[in-house]
Parts: C-alpha cells; structure tokens; sequence
C-alpha cells in the first residue's frame, strides 16, 4: 500500500519544473485473455538508477517490459517514457529480449546482429558503411567479443550470445535499457562483464531496468529494486525495499522453500 | 432432397451404403488418429504423407501393368501409395532429425518433391495404351462414383480396421501426445508408439484415398481435432468429440455426395467438417470467440467499475471510463455524485480492497489469492473463517 | 545437343517455357527463403491451394477466362486466408500448421466444389490443371531462330506469361532488395524489431503477400505444384550450404534455376534418351529435380548441420 502510494506521488506530486522521470506506469493492467498478467501495477524509475525488476515465475516480470515496448495487450494504465508515449522517444529505448527468444541458428554473423542495432541510424534502405562497421565494432569490443564479429552465431556459447544481444543494445545509443533476464543461465566471466557494461552505461548518465532472477547478487548489482508479483508489492531503494517482509509478500511460501530465499530472509532481517 | 434422405439412412443402394459408412467409420478413424497428431502438434506431416501417397500409386499401376494385369485393382493401387507414403514419413523425420531444417520445411520439400515425382509418373501412364482409362485422377479428389463392390468393401473394411486400431492404441498414444517424458518413465517406448501413430496416419491416408483424394485427406486429420479442441480441456473428452466430427462429416458427406452426383464427395465432406469447425470456434462455451469476446469485456467493465467505485470511496477524481460504468450502474449521479445505492457499494469494495490487501500480506503464496484478478470479491476466493480472522486483525489496525 | 540449341525449334519451343519456369522459380524462391528462416515453410503449401478458389470466384464474377481478374482474385483469396490462419490460431490457441491445414484445406474443397457446380470447368478451368499447369504449351510461334530476340514484331508474339512473370520475379526481387534489413530483423528476433518501431505484423503480411504475387503468377504458367516445391526446396537446400542470410538467398536462386533448366530439359528429352516416346510433365520433373538438390545438400551439404544437432 504504502509503495503504491509513494509511486502515485511520484507520478503526480513531482514539482513541475524538473525532468519528467526516465519511465513511469500508472494503473498498468495487462491480460493476454484468461487470468490478467499484470494488474494496477503503478512504477516510477528514477533517473540514472538500475532497477531489477525481481519476482517469481509467471509475475508478469517480461510483461511488464513487453507492455513498455508496446507489445503487450494492454486492458487499462498508462505508460510515459521521459513523459512522452512510446512511439515519440523510441530512440531513446533499447529492449534487450531474452535470449531464448529467437533461433540462433538464423545464417548471420556476430557482426550482423550488432549491426541491427544501428538500424534506426541507417534506415530501411541506408548502406552500411566503414563508420558504422567500426562502430558496430566498438560496440562489440565493448562486450569484449571483438574477436568474434565474424562468427556464426549459432555457434556462440549462451554467455556469448547474451554480450552480443547487449553489443546489438549498445548500438542503438539510448537513455533507457530495458533488459529481460539479461543475467539468465550465464557463465561467471559474462555476468562480470555485463554488470560492468551496465554500470558503465548508468555512470553515463543511462537509466537500466533489468528483470534479474538471482536474490543474492541483488544487492550488489542494482541500486533499485521492484518487487512484483502480478501486481507491484514494493519498489524503492534496493537496502529499503528487500526486506523480509516484502520479500515474503512477493513470493509468499515460494521462497521459504529455497535456500536462497531463506538466506536472504535471514539477512534482510539481520539488516533491521 | 429424398435422394439424400434416402442416402442418409443406407436405402440408396447396397454400395452407397456401404460407402457411406466407410465415410463415417474412415472420419471417426481420423479424429481420433487426428487427435494425437494434434496434440503432438505435428498436424501437417499427414499432408506430406497424402502427398506421399501418388507416386506409390502411379508406380503400383506401372508395375501391375508390367506384370500383365489391369492396373486398376484398388487394393494393389492402394498398398502403392502406402509405399511410398511410408518413405515420405521416413524422409519427413530424417530430414528434421538429422539436419538443421525444421520439420515445417522438411513437410513441404518432401510434400512437393514426391507429388511432382508422381505427377511426372502419371504424364508417363498416359502415354501408355491402357492408361489414359487408369482414371488414376479420382485419387486426387476422390471420387465415389461407379465405384465397385469390392472397392465399397475395401473402404469399409479399412475404415473399421482403423478405428479399432485407433481404439486399442488411445492409451499409450494420449500418454505420448501428452507427456512424452512421463510416458518414457511409464515404459512406454516412445519411437514405437510414435512409429504406430504415424502408421495409423498412413492407414487412415490410404483407405481415404478412393474417397476424399490426396489433397484433402489431410483436413479429416486436421480439422475435427482443431475443432474438438474449442469445446473441452480434457483429453479423453477432446478424443470423442474429434472422433464424432469426423464421423458425422463423413458420414453426412458420403451420403448427401450420393444423392448429388455433381457434388464430389471429398469436397463436400471436408466442408461439412469445416461447418462444423465454425460452429465451434464461434459458439463453445468457454473458448469460443462469442464467450471469450463476452468475457473480455465483461472483465474490462469490472475493472473499470471497481475502479471508479474506489475512487469514491477515497474522494479521487473519475476515469471517463469509471464515470460511464457507473453511471449506467446508477451508483452515481448525472452530477457525478454517488447515489446511496453507490455510496453502498463503494464502501464495500473499500473494504474488500483492504481484505484482499491484507490477505496477500498474511498467505501471499496461496495459489486462491495469488490468482485474484483484481475484480473479484474476496468471499469469492477465502471461506467465511478465512475473511473473520482478516477483519479481526484489520479491526486491531 | 548443341545443335539442338541453335535450331528455330529450340527457340520457338522450348526457350520461352525454360525462361518461364525459371522466372517462376526465382519469384517463388525469393519470398520463400523468409518464409522457411520463419517457419512457416507451409505458408507456400498453404497459398497455392487457396489459389484455386480464388481463380473461381474471379470467374464465375466476371463470367469469362481473362488474366487479370483470376490473378486478383487468387491474390485476394491467398490473402484472406492469410488473415483467416492467424485468426484462427490466434482465437483458437492453436499451432500454426493446425490452423493452416483447417483454412487451406476448407478453401480448397470451397474452390473445387464452386468449379464442379458452376460450368467453368468446360472452359479450360480444371483441377489437374490448376496442380499441373501446362508449361510446354507456352510456345513462341513467331520465332525463327535467336535472331527472333531483336526482332520487335516477333518479340509481340511472346507467350504473355513471360513478360508478366518477368516483371513478377523483377518486383519481387526489388522489393527484397529494398527491404532487406527490416526482413532480416523482424526475421530474426520479432520482439526487437517491435522495440525499435518495426511495424513487424505489416512485415509479415507483406511477405505473404509477395508469397501469394509469385504463387498466382507462376501459378497460371506452371501450376501450383512447381510453387509450392520452389517456396520450400531451394531455399531449404541453401540453408544447408551457408551460414550467410545474403549466401543463402543467392544459393537458393540458383537451385531454382536449376530445377528449372534442369526439370524441363529432363522432362523433354529425357524420355527420347530412354527411347520413350512422349515427354512428361515438366512441372513435375522441376518439382522432382529440386527435391533431388535438397536430398544431395541434406548428405552433403556443408553446414548442414545446425547449432541444434551439432550440441
């Protein structure tokens, strides 16, 4: 009750004169026909932070994304990114899908899927040319997989493809990430380095909303967290918010039955 | 019209009768066999079998002729196309497994390149003396007219072996559509009863030849299963209702393509079976478009109602929305102000709100309340217990 | 055979159904390499039943034989039942190639119903037709040799299905062209290009559009059997030689073209070679020799082996 409120604050107390935040949803209710996906869901993102969105399977997590991006059946809510509808500041988004979600046995190269990336930059018809080549170049060297712009992504590891999926995000130059399970099955040396990237975009002056499954790397990756389970239980400041209390309201007895789950109860207790 | 009654109940003759209830038995066979195929979401691979089916025709006859015979004994014609249909499967399931095609494009090469090897087969029958009377073309769309005796009975009685077999199989083959994992753990060999299904495809393929051809036979295996599927979540049910669409088209069909000479009888059926598919996508309860349409708004205006409601009881502005759902509710006024009667309700979806509120705090993981769509009372989800314990304490605050 | 190229015959007789069967097979492939990468390899299956129906509205509309309308027709039949699939596996939850096989084969048994009951079948309007085409009758009278090229008066005498094809493959081809990037990436990952504003159902309707264009016209010159074999065959066996989109798509035209040549020399002279004396179908024998290619690039071709069967 009290996050809810605090987010309708957000929406309509702010004073006028500042920056309209990088995202905010009021009332989002999204059904995909039977039971909804989300309901009433009210979320501001503040600007500059990296926010996990963070809850059990089938909370709505990718929805809320997908609603974002405009992709999801919306029944009711609204939705401002910098104050505007999406389709007047698309350029200012980039959607990193997970990476389940497409055929990596597509015929392209590493280099080609970054490329995609620069696609609002070069048009439907626009050549690609030497700059965009060494952009799409530094991009992927950014990821640390330069080596790589020539491989056939099918034969990529899953860490890999997840660097390429964010080299291909980079490309397109925005101020919002909205990545979906970004972290999800890879290896330690990739989790490093798409943190640092991610880290690096927010020190830019970026604003990064990830979904992220991993409780106990939580803390040390985000600074913000919204708890979300079909509805929002709680967002805020990642030490306020990951409380016991939220944490059992978000995944009820679900969590108690994980190691995780009860090490993290235990340590957002102890932190009180 | 009393051609077709009299086709309808078996008194037009001892061959149309004949055919008419191979139709049905050959329609039950499908759906039920359809059925699996469509669960196993592998619906198409019976076209690229019925597409199999021609060059194994056209060869049965080239060979027959070779050995001196007529060519156009149905039952050497139709072991032909099980031949070939057979290699088809097997190109079908080689090609998806063993390269990095998917099984859609697997369907369609193997689908095209042996109907136009068989269609090349064909253009060489005609060119021979007997073949231009082959009437190897009925094989196409099917054909009951001038049928034989023996030809009548070959239908029926493959239309009645495919249903038994069909009938002994349900088991393992609803187990494997299933849970293919699960029904390995059971010691159920999945690549036999995958290799039976695919025979039962093939069976229900080559006895529907001579009468709904190559290029429809595959909308028998498709089409009664994709319309059982609006009227029922539960697979034994799905079963019998695909089974029955499939019998009553080929039965009905058989016998009104009887009475009308002018209407073939594979078109007619597979349009009555696609009458039917309508019917049950518009009208099923539950999943059919009228009730899903009917659903969805119904849920749009609940949430808007119960919105405005709650925007009562907290003194907020109306949505439009809210404004119009209530309105016509009578819980407000034209001036916007609530009725008694609103001020009633709006109280009492407060207070349902705090319930609600508090019973995801207090037993969030419990799948009742977890499901709640945001509409619904609580007395809907909790018993009355339940809903005393929860006002107890927000009555302590 | 050289001789044989050069003589008037070759170039009266067998010159303008190769080129035919060629241009068809290039327009037909072209959509087709999407259509495979997506899944939807059946869509090609699916458009060249429903074309049939469509040719016979168009006629029992217009009440005679005439190019223009049946083409509009079968395009507007081919698109309806695009529409119609999705709905249907939209409304009804289904797997794609459940619903495909539901509209296709209702609207199939519509056409063929619709053309036994009314009497466009007495006007060379016939099923077999529709699935064999007549490729060999699409001869070039006015030639007299390949000097007949440069020749205006000749060139009017043109089988009118090969001008109307090669503009078909040459539409096709530019518009592939043109819009080869956002193909390619609401090929590849759909939800991405919806993030960045790619109007992606549009995308996939004007596939199956392009799809139904090359499917109608090849369809009157070739019938349906040499569309549905040139949407899935060279394309499938292209994938199978490179890991390039642009390679794939080059592979794959040049399997059609080779299908073509191939099916419809085969078709012509090989039964002479065997001492039979008739030719059969050459839209058969096309359909035959693609599957051929295939079968060869599943044994050997070099990446045939995926990401997925490799692990």
């Amino acid at each position: 009750m009290t996050a809810t409120a605090t987010a309708r604050e957000g929406v309509f107390a702010s004073d006028p004169d500042s920056r309209p935040g990088p995202l905010v949803v009021s009332g989002l209710t999204v059904s995909y026909g039977r039971a909804p996906a989300l309901i009433g869901v009210d979320l501001a993102i503040a600007p500059g932070s990296m926010t996990a969105i963070v809850g059990p399977n089938g909370a709505g997590k990718s929805t809320l994304l997908k609603a974002v991006i405009g992709v999801a059946p919306v029944v009711a809510g609204d939705i401002r990114v910098f104050g505007e509808t999406l389709a007047r500041v698309r350029d200012r988004v980039a959607y990193v899908p997970q990476r389940a979600s497409v055929d990596w046995d597509f015929p392209a190269r590493v280099i080609d899927v970054v490329t995609m990336g620069l696609y609002r930059e070069l048009g439907p018809f626009g050549f690609v040319r030497r700059r965009h080549r060494e952009a799409a170049m530094a991009h992927l060297d950014r990821v640390g997989m330069a080596d790589f712009a020539q491989r056939q992504i099918g034969q990529l590891s899953g860490g890999q493809q997840q660097r390429v999926f964010l080299a291909r995000a980079l490309a397109q130059k925005a101020d919002l990430y909205l990545l979906d399970e970004p972290l999800a099955g890879v290896d330690a040396a990739t989790e490093r380095a798409v943190v640092a990237v991610l880290h690096g975009l927010r020190a830019e002056g970026a604003c990064i909303v990830a979904v992220h499954h991993d409780l106990a790397t939580l803390r040390d990756y985000f600074d913000h967290v919204a708890l979300i389970n079909r509805r929002l239980v709680a967002q805020g400041p990642t030490a306020e918010t990951l409380t016991a209390e939220n944490l059992q309201r978000t995944y009820g007895g679900l969590l108690a039955g994980t190691q995780i789950g009860r090490i993290e109860i235990a340590y957002a207790a102890r932190e009180r | 019209m009393d051609a077709f009654l009299a086709a309808l109940t078996l008194r037009a003759g001892y061959n149309a009768a004949l055919v008419a209830i191979g139709a049905g038995l050959l329609g039950f066979a499908a759906g039920l066999v359809g059925n699996f195929l469509f669960l196993r979401k592998r619906s198409l691979v019976g076209d690229a079998i019925a597409h199999a089916t021609l060059p194994g025709v056209a060869l049965a006859f080239l060979v027959m002729v070779a050995l001196g015979g007529d060519g156009r004994n149905l039952a050497g014609l139709l072991a032909g196309s099980a031949a070939t249909a057979g290699i088809g499967l097997l190109a079908v399931d080689w090609i998806a497994r063993r390269t990095r095609l998917t099984e859609d494009a697997a369907i369609g090469a193997v689908l095209s390149a042996f109907f136009g090897f068989g269609v090349v087969l064909m253009t060489v029958i005609q060119t021979l003396p007997r073949g231009r009377q082959a009437g190897l073309e009925s094989f196409l769309l099917g054909s009951t007219a001038g049928m034989l005796y023996l030809d009548a009975l070959i239908i029926a009685g493959g239309g009645a072996l495919c249903v038994s077999l069909a009938l002994l199989l349900r088991r393992p083959m609803t187990m494997v559509s299933f849970d293919p994992g699960y029904a390995q753990s059971r010691g159920i060999d999945l690549r036999a009863i995958d290799l039976a299904m695919m025979g039962l495809v093939m069976a229900v393929t080559v006895v529907g030849l001579k009468l709904v051809g190559l290029v429809l036979i595959v909308a028998l295996l498709i089409i009664p299963p994709a319309a059982a599927r609006f009227w029922t979540d539960r697979s034994e049910r799905m079963l019998w209702i695909a089974g029955a669409i499939g019998a009553a088209s080929g039965y009905v069909g058989a016998a009104l393509s009887a009475s009308a000479p002018d209407l073939p009888t594979g078109p007619v059926i597979v349009l009555l079976c696609f009458a039917l598919f309508c019917v049950s996508l518009l009208l099923a309860p539950e999943r059919g478009l009228l009730a899903t349409a009917l659903r969805r708004r119904a849920y749009a205006r609940a949430l808007a109602r119960r919105d405005g409601l709650l925007a009562l009881a907290s003194r907020r502005n109306l949505s439009q929305t809210a404004r119009r759902v209530l309105l016509a509710d009578g819980l407000i006024g034209a001036n916007g102000a609530a009725t008694p009667s609103g001020v009633r309700e709006a109280a009492l979806a407060a207070r349902d709100e705090r319930r609600w509120e508090l019973a995801r705090t207090l037993r969030d993981a419990d799948p009742a309340i977890a499901a709640h769509d945001g509409v619904s009372p609580v007395e809907k989800a909790l018993t009355a217990d339940m809903i005393a314990e929860i006002d107890r304490r927000l009555a302590e605050g | 055979m050289l001789d044989e190229i050069f003589s008037p015959q070759f170039v009266q007789l067998s010159l303008p159904p190769i080129l035919i069967g060629a241009l068809a097979a290039i327009a037909c492939a072209l959509p087709g390499n999407f259509l495979v990468l997506r899944r939807q390899a059946l869509i090609g299956d699916a458009i060249s039943h429903v074309v049939l129906p469509g040719i016979v509205v168009a006629f029992l509309l217009t009440g005679r034989v005439s190019t223009w309308p049946m083409m509009i027709g079968a395009t507007v039949a081919a698109l309806v039942a695009a529409i119609l699939i999705e709905a249907i596996r939209r409304v009804g939850r289904m797997e794609p190639g459940a619903a495909m096989g539901v509209v296709f084969t209702a609207l199939f048994a519509f056409g063929v119903l619709l053309l036994e009951q009314s009497g466009s079948r007495n006007v060379h309007l016939d099923v077999e037709h529709a699935l064999y085409g007549n490729l060999e009758s699409l001869i070039w009278l006015d030639a007299n040799g390949w000097g007949s090229l440069f020749d205006a008066r000749a060139l009017a005498g043109l089988p009118p299905e090969l001008p109307r094809l090669a503009i078909v493959a040459a539409l096709i081809a530019t518009a592939t062209a043109l819009f080869w990037r956002p193909l390619a990436i609401s090929t590849f990952d759909e939800s991405y290009a919806q993030s960045i504003g790619l109007p992606t159902r549009l995308i996939a309707f004007a596939l199956v559009a392009a799809a139904a264009v090359a499917a109608v016209a090849a369809f009157e010159a070739v019938g349906s059997i040499i569309v549905i074999a040139m949407f899935v065959c060279p394309p499938a066996a292209a994938r199978l030689m490179t890991d390039r989109l642009g390679a794939q798509v080059a592979w794959s035209l040049l399997f059609a073209v080779i299908s073509a040549v191939a099916g419809y020399v085969i078709a012509g002279y090989g039964p002479l070679w065997f001492g039979l004396p008739d030719a059969v179908s050459a839209a058969g024998m096309i359909a035959t020799i693609s599957g051929v290619i295939l079968a060869a690039a599943c044994l050997w071709g070099p990446r045939r082996l995926g990401a997925g069967s490799a692990a």
